[in-house]
């Protein structure tokens, strides 16, 4: 090390001393391990989990929220002997698609709007992270939570229903196109919510305004999906469909996870529209990342 | 009971920035929608009372209420910039009065004006309609504005809850319970929208009294009930 050079060439008295500060030189953990952590801790942050308990109670209570009518529909089929479940696993997520909003709406912001306003986001890459391990970690930590919280009430209603003794096969066949769609459905919601509240450093709004996207897309489209079923013209219906997150899920599912739409007058979603329902959720997701990362890449700095 | 430079602060972190967009947004939405009915549609009496029912009064008057009720305070108090204007001889209640009113000022704007123009969009005011609607949003503004400012001086999370009060218990439980729909704003609003009316087309499950004493009471108390709050406010920390 250069401290222990003398300053000055010619050897006078001034010096630095070497107070003995050592390098580390213990292992380097590096940037998977990194991008690891930041990933668990912020599924663990959309839980409340290592946070306080007043910030526990809101995604907790919405994860209840979204299993008790799973467990009450398996008691009801166990009770009553039923030949099959009293909903879809399908359209379960679809029912409770209130539920799915507030979640995303509260926890999105919660994940990136605070890194903003507290200006943590320079501290965090100057570790050894990049902009895409950020964007990524926290990605995949949102869709996973909200993975956790769609899949669990499919899980609760799986399990009822080998309990009750319904068939195998067509119970197994149902729960694995039910976690197809809420898959999908995680990864829409968590780009279009992380989007928007990365935008902004207050979390209040953030909240606002993804409720907002949400509730009045899905408002505005079946208000004119049910307008255009009354006036006689139901072939616009899937296309209007393409325009909010749910009803894109909805219409998706429909055409090819064997699904019955919750669109007006149970219209039917064609393969040739079905394939394009894939593709603007794929573009959305895709287009989602691309905004992170373009969002990130000079934040804070 | 009105202070000019606490107003023409409200309003500056109400309609700065991007709060205005999205506060724009929603109505310029609505009336986009109303134009595409109304060519798609044509003029139709229970189609305008559809849209203007389930858009503007049950999602956009809301909203628009928790953002401009919550924004005229909550971020103040989140922040800690309040202790300033705290720290002014202004009594309390007075800052809460001028913050409600500027509050009830900018939802009635935003909401009910809209949901005048697209009424007139949708039918050209037939039976009344978006006259009728138009009444309803400027009563629900008031209720709602009170409302979720007492929210935004009770908890750090108004906006999480006034969106669940308005989207859940209103839109959900009110649908699936009937004695919900005796504690909601929107019910009441559409109460005092069907006699203005006074046709069928807009029902309410709350009689006219009982909904404009509703109404009054807890515009009155939220207000003085969030006076309460602010005179013993302690700032707390981040979580």
């Amino acid at each position: 090390m250069a401290v222990e050079q003398p300053l000055a060439p010619s050897g006078e008295q001034t010096r630095i001393h070497n107070i003995g500060y050592r390098n580390y030189d213990g292992p380097r953990l590096g940037r998977a391990y990194a991008r690891r952590s930041l990933y668990s801790q912020s599924l663990r942050g959309a839980y409340g989990l290592g946070r306080s308990v007043k910030s526990k109670v809101l995604p907790m209570l919405l994860f209840v929220v979204m299993c008790v009518p799973a467990a009450i529909m398996v008691a009801v089929a166990v009770a009553t002997k039923a030949k099959e479940l009293p909903v879809d696993y399908t359209r379960y997520a679809i029912f409770l698609q209130a539920v799915i909003g507030l979640y995303v709406a509260s926890q999105a912001p919660q994940a990136v709007s605070r890194d903003l306003r507290f200006k943590t986001v320079p501290l965090y890459f100057s570790r050894p992270i990049e902009t895409v391990d950020y964007v990524r970690a926290k990605y995949a930590a949102l869709a996973s939570a909200l993975f956790i919280l769609t899949a669990a009430p499919l899980l609760v209603l799986y399990i009822g229903a080998l309990l009750a003794k319904l068939d195998f096969t067509d119970q197994t066949k149902g729960f694995a196109q039910g976690l197809v769609s809420v898959a999908l459905l995680s990864l829409l919601f968590a780009g279009i919510g992380l989007v928007i509240s990365a935008v902004t450093p207050r979390r209040g709004f953030g909240i606002a305004a993804v409720i907002a996207v949400l509730t009045i897309s899905y408002g505005a489209v079946s208000t004119i999906q049910a307008i255009a079923f009354d006036q006689n013209s139901p072939d616009a219906v899937p296309w209007i469909g393409l325009f909010s997150p749910i009803t894109l899920i909805d219409g998706l599912q429909t055409a090819f996870l064997g699904a019955s739409s919750s669109f007006p007058g149970g219209v039917d979603v064609s393969s040739a529209q079905g394939v394009v329902y894939v593709i603007v959720v794929l573009g959305i997701i895709a287009g989602c990342y691309g905004l992170l990362t373009r969002r990130y890449r000079k934040v804070g700095l | 009971m009105y202070d000019p430079t606490v107003a023409r602060l409200t309003y500056r972190a109400l309609l700065g920035r991007r709060r205005a967009l999205i506060l724009g947004a929603l109505p310029v939405l609505l009336i986009a929608i109303s134009v595409a009915v109304r060519v798609l549609a044509g003029a139709d009496d229970q189609v305008a009372a559809d849209v203007l029912g389930g858009l503007a009064l049950a999602t956009m008057v809301p909203i628009i209420g928790v953002i401009a009720g919550t924004g005229a305070i909550g971020p103040e108090i989140d922040d800690g910039s309040v202790v300033y204007l705290l720290a002014k001889p202004v009594k309390r209640p007075t800052i809460i009065v001028t913050k409600l009113i500027v509050a009830i000022a900018v939802t009635m704007v935003f909401s009910a004006v809209p949901t005048l123009l697209s009424g007139l969009i949708l039918n050209g005011n037939g039976q009344q309609v978006a006259v009728a609607y138009t009444v309803a949003a400027l009563v629900a503004s008031i209720a709602y504005a009170s409302l979720f400012l007492l929210l935004g001086t009770i908890t750090r999370h108004a906006v999480v809850f006034g969106l669940v009060y308005a989207l859940v218990w209103e839109a959900l439980f009110g649908s699936l319970v009937s004695g919900a729909k005796d504690l909601s704003v929107q019910q009441w609003s559409l109460a005092v929208a069907q006699k203005v009316s006074g046709g069928d087309l807009i029902t309410s499950d709350v009689g006219l009294p009982a909904a404009t004493v509703l109404l009054v009471v807890v515009t009155v108390a939220a207000t003085w009930y969030a006076g309460q709050r602010l005179r013993s406010l302690t700032l707390a920390g981040e979580e």
